[in-house]
C-alpha cells in the first residue's frame, strides 16, 4: 500500500511494513529532546515512575537544551538548570548543553539541527511545540508533554496515532521580498487556527525546493500553529549537504510513495505571494502588510526559533542598512553559531553588527527564546503595557510577549524591519 | 456509574496555553508536590479581562470543576502545566467542541483531566455559575440549572488509556513496560 512520508517513517519506526491514518502505534524513538522549562517536570515523571536511580533508556539519544529562561535572576529559572546539570551527569547523558559554558548553545528547535540531532528518516519527540521545526529535514518530529517524555526517557518508546497527511504545494518562483514566514502564515490565514488539528502538513512544490534549510525551518515551525501534528517537508540535495554539514552519524533518508492518498491537497503560486501580518490575537488573523501601513507601532522584535536564524538577521539588514529605525528594535540571535555569524556575516562589505548598530537598534541580546513567550519579569524585551509589537515569532496569544494589553503582529523579519524604519506596518518592498 | 458535578466555568473558542497558564509560571515543576499545589492558583490568570477570576485572590484551588469551553481549546504550547494547573485546582472535566492535540493528549496521559468534546456549540447555552452533572459511562452532560441534558462523544480510541489511568498503567498492563 502506498504510504506518505510522514506514514512511512512511523512505519518503519514501528516495525511494521504498512501503517494508516488513525493507527494507533508504538514507535522507537531517535532523539528526545528537552529545556530548562519542562525537562525538570520530565524528570520528575521518570523518577516516580521508573525509580530515583532508574537509569534513562540509552544516554546518547536524550538531548538537554536548556534555553527559555537562562538570562534572569529568577531563582526557581535556576534551580531548574541545575535540576537538569545534576540528571545529566548521574545518568551520564552525551548532549546537555550547559548554560554559563562554552557549550551552551541557545534555542533548542535551531541548535538541535546545528549540533547534528536531526536527521531525515528519524523520529523526534520534544516537550515543546516547536518541535515539528525539525520536520524541514525529513525527519517526523512533534511536541509531547512531560509525562510521555518521562515515559520515552525510560522506554525509549511512544504509543502514537498515525496522523493523516494534508499537502501543501508551494509551485513558482519565490519573489526576493517573500519569506517562508509570507508562506506559511498564508496558509494558516486560509486553513484556520485548528485547520490542521491531529494532521501532518507536508509542504513541496518548487518553491520550497528553493527556500534554504533555515527558511523551510520557519514554514514547519509553525505547523502547530494550525494544530498539526507535525510539519514535513521531504529531504533533497540541501537536505543533506546540511546534516552531512552537522553530523557523520549515518541516516536513511525516506520518501513518500508518489501515489499516496492524502486527506487534502491545496497548490498556492510563490510569484502572487505577499508580505503579511498576522493581526492579534491568533496566528491565522492574515493581513497583508501593504493594507496596514495606520497600524502605528511601538517596537520591533527579530528573534526566535522561527525568526531568529541567520538568514533572518540577513533579510532584516538588507532592508536596515543605511536607514534609521523609528521605534526600539529587540534582536535576540537564536543561538550562539547565530551571534557570532551576525558578527561574521557582511553586506556591501559592512557587517550585519555595524549594520544594526548604525540603524539605531537596541544591543544584540545574548541567545535564547526572550520575550517570545514573556517569561520571568526581567526577561530582555518583554512587554510590560500597551505596546504595539510587530515581531518574527510564531505566537500572538494574549500576553503573550508578557502582558495582557499588548498587541503583537507577526511577520517575516523584512516586514518587521521595514516596519520599524517606519514605526508602522509596511511592506518591505518600500525599501527593495 | 461515574459521575462528575459541580459549578461550570465558561470559555469561548481558541484558549491557548498562554491564557490557561501564563509562561511566567513556567518556573514551577508539576512533580514537586507544593508548586503543583500553587500552579494551580494561577488556573486561567491569563485569560483576557472580562472573565470572572477563574481562582479567588489567595485561594489554591477553583469553585467550578467543570470547564465548557468553545473550539481548540488549550491550542499552543506543550506545556503539561496546561492540564496540571486545572487539576491542582480542582477541575475534573473539560467539555468543549474541540481540542488542541498536544493539550488532549496530556490530558489523557497525566490523568489529570477527563477531555470530552461533544458536537453542540455548549459555550452559548451554559453560563458561569450554572450547576452540571456529567455521567462518564452514559455520555451525557446535563445543565442542573435549565434542567437539558446533551451528549457528549465517547472517548474513542485513548479509552483504554484513560480507563487505564494514563500512559504508565496502561503500558504496564499491556506489557510495554514493567
Amino acid at each position: 500500500m502506498a504510504m506518505t512520508l510522514t506514514e512511512k517513517i512511523l512505519a518503519r519506526a514501528a516495525g511494521k511494513r504498512v501503517v494508516g491514518p488513525g493507527d494507533n502505534v508504538w514507535v522507537e524513538v531517535d532523539i528526545l529532546l528537552t529545556h530548562d522549562v519542562c525537562g525538570p517536570g520530565t524528570i520528575g515523571v521518570f523518577q516516580r515512575e521508573f525509580g530515583k536511580m532508574a537509569k534513562v533508556w540509552d544516554p546518547s539519544k536524550i538531548v538537554i537544551i536548556p534555553d527559555h529562561y537562562i538570562f534572569t535572576a529568577d531563582q526557581k529559572a535556576h534551580r531548574n538548570v541545575d535540576t537538569l546539570r545534576d540528571f545529566a551527569q548521574y545518568q551520564k547523558l552525551a548532549y546537555f548543553y550547559d548554560p554559563g559554558t562554552p557549550t551552551y548553545k541557545g534555542v533548542c528547535h535551531v541548535a538541535l539541527p546545528q549540533t547534528g540531532h536531526v536527521r531525515p528518516g528519524e523520529v523526534i519527540f520534544g516537550t515543546d511545540s516547536h518541535t515539528c521545526t525539525h520536520g524541514a529535514l525529513g525527519a517526523f518530529a512533534t511536541g509531547i508533554g512531560n509525562t510521555d517524555a518521562g515515559f520515552i526517557m525510560g522506554a525509549g518508546k511512544l504509543l502514537i496515532k498515525v496522523p493523516k497527511t494534508m499537502r501543501f504545494t508551494v509551485n513558482g518562483t519565490v519573489p526576493p521580498y517573500l519569506m517562508g514566514k509570507d508562506i506559511i502564515l498564508k496558509i494558516i490565514g486560509d486553513i484556520g487556527f485548528d485547520g490542521a488539528s491531529y494532521c501532518a502538513m507536508e509542504f513541496n512544490g518548487d518553491a520550497i525546493r528553493q527556500l534554504s534549510i533555515e527558511e523551510r525551518m520557519t514554514i514547519c515551525n509553525m505547523a502547530i500553529e494550525a494544530g498539526a501534528k507535525n510539519g514535513i517537508i521531504e529531504p533533497d540535495e540541501k537536505t543533506f549537504e546540511y546534516v552531512k554539514a552537522h553530523t557523520n552519524k549515518p541516516f536513511e533518508a525516506v520518501y513518500g510513495d508518489a501515489d499516496a492518498p492524502v486527506d487534502s491537497e491545496r497548490t498556492y503560486d510563490a510569484s502572487t505571494l505577499e508580505p503579511c501580518v498576522a493581526e492579534p490575537h491568533v496566528p491565522s488573523n492574515y493581513a497583508l502588510a501593504r493594507e496596514r501601513n495606520d497600524v502605528k507601532l511601538d517596537r520591533s522584535y527579530i528573534g526566535s526559533c522561527t525568526g531568529g536564524k541567520i538568514t533572518d538577521f540577513l533579510a532584516a539588514a538588507r532592508i536596515l542598512k543605511g536607514h534609521k529605525v523609528a521605534i526600539p528594535t529587540f534582536l535576540v540571535p537564536a543561538t550562539v553559531e547565530v551571534a557570532e555569524d551576525i558578527i561574521k556575516s557582511q553586506i556591501d562589505g559592512k557587517s550585519l553588527i555595524e549594520i544594526f548598530a548604525e540603524a539605531g537598534c537596541e544591543d544584540i541580546a545574548p541567545p535564547s527564546c526572550a520575550a517570545c513567550l514573556g517569561g520571568p519579569e526581567d526577561t530582555f524585551g518583554r512587554t510590560s503595557g500597551t505596546e504595539t509589537v510587530i515581531s518574527t515569532t510564531n505566537r500572538n496569544f494574549p500576553g503573550r510577549m508578557g502582558s495582557k494589553q499588548s498587541r503583537i503582529y507577526l511577520a517575516s523579519p523584512l516586514t518587521a524591519a521595514a516596519s520599524a524604519i517606519r514605526g508602522r506596518i509596511t511592506d518591505p518592498r518600500e525599501f527593495m | 456509574m461515574k459521575t462528575i458535578q459541580g459549578t461550570v466555568y465558561v470559555v469561548r473558542d481558541d484558549i491557548d496555553t498562554d491564557q490557561i497558564i501564563p509562561a511566567q509560571y513556567l518556573n514551577l515543576v508539576p512533580t514537586i508536590p507544593e508548586e503543583y499545589a500553587k500552579l494551580g492558583s494561577y488556573a486561567l490568570c491569563g485569560l483576557p479581562n472580562g472573565y470572572p477570576p477563574f481562582v479567588k485572590s489567595g485561594a489554591l484551588t477553583a469553585d467550578y470543576p467543570i470547564i465548557i469551553a468553545g473550539r481548540n481549546f488549550g491550542c499552543g504550547s506543550s506545556r503539561e502545566h496546561a492540564p496540571v494547573c486545572l487539576g491542582a485546582a480542582g477541575v475534573k472535566a473539560v467539555v468543549a467542541e474541540s481540542y488542541a492535540r498536544i493539550f488532549f493528549r496530556n490530558c489523557v496521559s497525566t490523568g489529570e483531566l477527563y477531555p470530552f468534546e461533544t458536537p453542540i456549540r455548549l459555550c452559548d447555552v451554559f453560563k458561569t455559575g450554572d450547576k452540571a452533572e456529567i455521567d462518564v459511562e452514559g455520555a451525557h452532560l446535563t445543565n442542573c440549572t435549565t434542567g437539558k441534558t446533551y451528549s457528549i462523544k465517547e472517548l474513542g480510541a485513548v479509552a483504554p488509556v484513560v480507563e487505564a489511568g494514563g500512559i504508565f498503567a496502561y503500558a504496564r498492563k499491556s506489557g510495554i513496560i514493567k
